[in-house]
């Protein structure tokens, strides 16, 4: 049948199949995804960014579920807030009054709106200050909106320095302390630091059931002495919260969006390109075994034959382990241990019969030469039939890509679906309960599968008159 | 009959093998065993056989799709036989070929502009635009007009009629002198049938073409073909003028072949046609002798079943294979 | 004599993308008892789908199935699917497929096909329907010792006479044969059309055979039917036909046969056959006819001739 009614004849049976069409709508939303990103974000900004480090995501929080998550569970989940006095807000105030000589006094005061249901994450101070040999003193004050006024920890800052508040175990003791006192206990309990800071001090505040939270204004308020003229402090606090973007973060406080979406158009040009190329070559190499026959059938026979008994994945997990290529290398040794695959036969089965077609004849009839038949009357009756198949192996060489780099032998360096996966596993994600790790790129490979899949049998029932059901 | 020769085939075998299992041994289909034929310029003959007969292995053979075991094939002077390349590719260009079923002899994913252009690019004629105009000549030498209403169009969109057209229109384009039709009406409907002969044997006459029609038909033949030719299991059995072979058969064979066909007659239907016995041989391992004597009522003992029957020519032209005859005469 | 079979207004159109295909559009005819009926036309004018519509063996697209069945003057169109299975196909009327000699399961001894029909239609043992199987194999003329042997090791004359078989083997009373020997050589043509003639005669069969071959369709027929775009254009016993049919089309058809022992110019029609999507307004035949004139635009009448009925304004003036 000519292309242009093929075309035609396509289009009005997939709309006819609404399958079909549901299928094209998700990949043309999936492409489209991933057109987004080759243009919005330049692949070696995304792998640059994903393989930074956890420097480069301090101000992130860490294992926080995407934002939409709310949209589920309800509540309103903290976002993560950052004060710094490096920049203009009229929340953080910083005053230096000289007190004598090279000494000053400095306070920072550093307020924020607190109004969410749920205790932030962490609680990190970042110092950053100058000075040449006499180290700046402070002390830092925590100013609930209830008017409670702690003094958390007095530090002689280095250069760079930082107070984690949530793992401080000096604070611990010391709010276990205030909090043993205040109510009058025997012993000093243990209270998460972020409870207590964003709590009132209550009985409530010993029972997880009972503690809620306290909105409103919350200070931090740093004063201290700088020992020298030109010494300053610059100060910045990230109060974390538990939802991250549309995508979440994971234990490196990596947005998890950057693999996500580098992972589509790497996942879809891996696998149409796999699918396609493997397709095409298994094709062109049956039908030129087909044609030819007698010695040039017997050897690509016995090569696919050969091939097939090869257990392809075992063999492909070989090669990975023992050389750490990158996602194209892969596509080769891919491309390479398939292209004597089973297809060969089953398209020579197909080319057989083709070959005793009257118009074959004729075509020799009239002096047509052998690479004349075989690529201009062979493959372009044969090639409708293969791409059903061809889009249903696309999902096949999708997971494949994912399963490797799952099993930690994919490209280092691409931010992949099954990159995340592999690792959300390494850090136990499932078993501590950080679920969106794994179903974020596991739902993206399963509706990438789903929507060739759709399109394929459809695709099936069209070339395939057998399967139509009209 | 007078005029140019244009093939003259001699002795020509054509043996099919076919193989049995991994480690059994060779059979062979003999399917075209010791033919002789002559065909002049401008004629038309018949080969009528039954299916199974060989006469579509004998048709290919001569356009050399097979490859002779033995004999000759001389075409226009030149000993065709056993060329290869470059000649077989130029015998190739004089000759067409026309098969039965039109729709499976066009490739189906070509418009009718790409079928008939290819044997021109194949033997590179002409540049493109002449090629185009021949295209357009052969459109309109078999009626396929307005051009432009087919040129563009696929073979599944046109009826089996117009399909044959463009299958002949396709073997006529490199300007050939010989063209094979196998039983090409055979699959398209009566009221069809005599157009499309009609339209063969008019490009005949105008080109000074051989045609070699392979039919199962004798009826339809006798009004195309001014010579006949009757093959069995491999055989040609008689040969002659068209109609001198179908008002007096000699062959057995040709007697019951004539005999069993029927003209449209409301009377039929009260008589019983005389048939013969049996089927026809396995060409694996055919009968020694005449092929027929098993079924053949004037069967000679030791002689028919012994020895190949010779020619015996009837006059200058019919001639016929048959001890029964060539014994009685 | 009272008719064995009459088809009234009987209709069958499919549902396609194209359009409503109207393969069967208001087809009338009566056969009596033991009579054979020859059905000819072009290919795609809907002989076949004529039988299937007798049969009741409707596709998934039928779109109207309408009209009176008679079978000894009891309307067979009335009866439920489960009862039309049960009591008349393959009961009373039986049916050769096209191409059925191709169609035999390839790992199904001979015998057990021919019987297969008789032990599903009726309660017959397997022991019986063997018993009869073989019975119907002498009928149809192959050896005895055929019933154990697989359709592969029979030449295809001898598979197209176990189909046959097949029909008959529930003695049927009527019997529709889908082009029964297109496929075959012209010897084995004539060897089953022999025994056909015995065959109708010894079981008493009313015969509906299809065929584009209108010299076989002589070897049978009792009666023609002409068929041309859904419709029976003329119908009529073989003698009148034969001799001279009424219709134009049929004079064309009959014409452009090739004949051997006269010498006779064949003739061609011009032209296609018309769609059956969309069939010509008045005489469907018109485009093609040489005999075309005014009144043709409008739909022709059914006109009574010498040896039945035909649907052209021709025979009308006369």
């Amino acid at each position: 049948m000519p292309i242009k009614n093929r075309i035609k004849n396509a289009l009005k049976t997939i709309f006819f199949y609404k399958s079909a069409l549901a299928g094209i709508i998700l990949l043309l939303l999936i492409i489209g995804f991933a057109l987004y990103t080759v243009y919005s974000y330049p692949y070696e900004k995304a792998v640059a960014d994903w393989r930074a480090g956890e420097k480069t995501w301090l101000d992130n929080p860490r294992y926080a579920l995407p934002e939409w998550i709310t949209l589920f569970t309800g509540g309103n989940p903290p976002k993560t807030i950052i004060l710094s006095t490096t920049m203009e807000s009229r929340n953080v105030k910083k005053i230096v009054v000289p007190v004598s000589g090279n000494m000053s006094y400095i306070r920072i005061d550093m307020r924020f709106d607190y109004n969410y249901d749920d205790y932030p994450s962490e609680i990190n101070i970042f110092f950053n200050s100058t000075f040449e040999e006499l180290n700046p003193k402070i002390e830092v004050e925590w100013i609930k909106p209830d008017g409670e006024n702690i003094t958390l920890k007095s530090i002689v800052l280095n250069k760079e320095d930082s107070y984690y508040i949530s793992v401080d175990l000096d604070t611990k003791d010391l709010l276990g302390q205030i909090v043993k006192e205040k109510l009058g206990l025997n012993e000093s309990p243990y209270i998460l630091p972020e409870r207590y800071l964003f709590s009132p001090l209550s009985e409530d505040i010993l029972d997880p059931q009972k503690v809620v939270v306290l909105n409103g204004e919350y200070t931090l308020r740093i004063t201290g002495y700088l020992y020298e003229k030109n010494s300053d402090i610059d100060v910045k606090l990230v109060v974390y919260g538990k939802v991250y973007g549309w995508a979440g973060t994971d234990n490196l406080r990596r947005p998890i969006s950057i693999a996500i979406m580098w992972g589509t158009p790497i996942a879809l040009s891996f696998g149409v390109t796999a699918a396609v190329t493997i397709g095409l070559i298994q094709m062109i190499i049956a039908a030129i075994s087909a044609w030819f026959g007698g010695r040039v059938d017997d050897l690509i026979q016995r090569i696919t034959e050969v091939n097939l008994i090869l257990p392809f994945f075992p063999i492909l997990l070989m090669i990975s382990t023992f050389y750490k290529f990158s996602i194209w290398v892969l596509l080769l040794v891919v491309i390479a241990l398939s292209m004597f695959g089973a297809g060969v036969k089953s398209y020579r089965a197909l080319f057989l019969q083709l070959k005793e077609f009257p118009y074959v004849e004729a075509a020799l009839s009239y002096g047509a030469s052998n690479m004349r038949i075989v690529f201009r009357y062979l493959i372009p009756k044969i090639l409708p039939l293969i791409i059903p198949g061809m889009v249903l192996s696309v999902a096949d060489f999708v997971f494949l890509e994912a399963a490797l780099a799952v099993l930690g032998l994919g490209d280092p360096d691409a931010p992949t679906w099954g990159k995340v996966i592999n690792d959300a596993l390494r850090d136990g994600a499932l078993f501590k309960g950080y679920y969106y790790w794994v179903l974020e790129p596991a739902s993206l490979l399963v509706l990438t599968a789903i929507s060739f899949a759709l399109i394929g049998f459809t695709l099936e029932k069209i070339f395939n008159p057998r399967l139509r059901e009209m | 009959m007078s005029g140019e020769r244009l093939l003259e085939v001699t002795g020509l075998k054509m043996y099919h093998v076919i193989r049995k299992g991994l480690f059994g041994g060779k059979f062979y289909i003999k399917a075209v065993d010791n033919v002789d034929l002559t065909l002049d310029r401008g004629e038309a003959l018949a080969i009528i056989g039954e299916s199974g007969s060989g006469k579509t292995t004998l048709g290919k053979t001569i356009l050399r799709l097979y490859e002779p075991l033995d004999g000759k094939i001389i075409f226009d002077g030149r000993d065709v036989t056993h060329i290869r390349r470059g000649e077989l590719k130029k015998y190739r260009r004089e000759t067409g070929f026309v098969q039965q079923d039109p729709y499976g002899a066009l490739p189906p994913f070509m418009s009718i502009r790409q079928i008939l252009e290819e044997p021109l690019k194949i033997h590179k004629i002409g540049t493109k635009e002449e090629r185009l105009e021949k295209v357009y000549k052969a459109l309109e030498e078999v009626r396929l007009t307005p051009v432009e209403d087919f040129i563009n169009k696929y073979p599944h969109m046109l009826s089996g009629g117009q399909q044959q057209r463009v299958v002949i229109a396709r073997s006529i384009i490199t300007d050939p002198k010989l063209v094979i039709a196998d039983e090409p009406v055979s699959m398209l409907d009566a009221s069809v049938r005599v157009e499309i002969l009609r339209l063969m044997e008019s490009i005949q006459k105008k080109y000074k073409l051989g045609i070699i029609y392979i039919s199962h038909d004798l009826s339809t033949t006798k009004y195309f073909s001014s010579r006949i030719n009757i093959m069995y299991a491999g055989k040609l059995v008689e040969g002659g003028p068209t109609r001198e072979v179908i008002y007096n058969p000699i062959h057995p064979y040709t007697r019951y072949l004539i005999n069993a066909l029927p003209d449209p007659d409301a009377n039929n239907r009260f008589v019983k046609r005389d048939v013969p016995p049996g089927e026809p041989p396995s060409l694996i391992n055919p009968p020694t002798g005449c092929r027929f004597y098993p079924r053949c009522p004037l069967f000679i003992k030791g002689l028919c079943d012994v020895k190949e029957p010779g020619y015996t020519y009837v006059n200058e032209n019919h001639w016929v294979k048959c001890w029964y005859y060539e014994e009685n005469r | 004599m009272s008719m064995h079979l009459e088809v009234e207004n009987l209709y069958l159109y499919y549902k396609t993308l194209k359009g409503i295909v109207k393969a069967v559009d208001g087809v009338s005819f009566q056969l009596k008892r033991g009579e054979a009926m020859a059905l000819i036309g072009e290919s795609g004018c809907g002989k076949s789908s004529l039988s299937r519509a007798i049969l009741r063996l409707l596709p998934r697209n039928t779109y109207k199935y309408e009209g009176v069945i008679k079978l000894d003057g009891e309307n067979v169109m009335e009866y439920s699917d489960e009862k039309f299975r049960r009591d008349i196909r393959w009961v009373k009327i039986s049916y050769v497929p096209q191409a059925a000699m191709n169609a035999l399961n390839p790992v199904i001894k001979v015998g057990d096909q021919i019987a297969e029909p008789l032990i599903i239609h009726t309660n017959t043992s397997k022991e019986e329907a063997l018993e009869k199987a073989a019975k119907m194999l002498d009928i149809v003329n192959i050896p005895a010792d055929f019933i154990n042997r697989y359709p592969f090791e029979l030449s295809g004359g001898m598979r197209q006479r176990v189909a046959i078989a097949m029909a008959l083997v529930t003695d049927p009373e009527l019997v529709i044969m889908d082009e029964p020997t297109s496929a075959l050589d012209v010897l084995t043509q004539a060897n089953i059309m022999n025994e056909m003639k015995d065959i109708r005669k010894k079981m008493n069969l009313t015969l509906i055979y299809i065929t584009h071959d209108i010299s076989v369709s002589s070897e049978l027929a009792d009666k023609v039917a002409v068929m041309y775009a859904g419709e029976i254009v003329e119908f009529s016993d073989a003698e009148s036909f034969f001799k001279e049919p009424s219709h134009p089309y049929s004079k064309l058809l009959l014409y452009s046969v090739p004949t051997l022992r006269v010498d006779r110019e064949p003739i061609y029609i011009k032209g296609q056959p018309p769609s059956l999507i969309d069939p010509p307004t008045g005489c469907r035949f018109k485009d093609r006819c040489p005999y075309r004139f005014e009144k043709c635009e409008e739909k022709p009448p059914t006109v009574s001739t010498n040896g039945g009925f035909a649907k052209c304004w021709l025979l009308e003036k006369r």
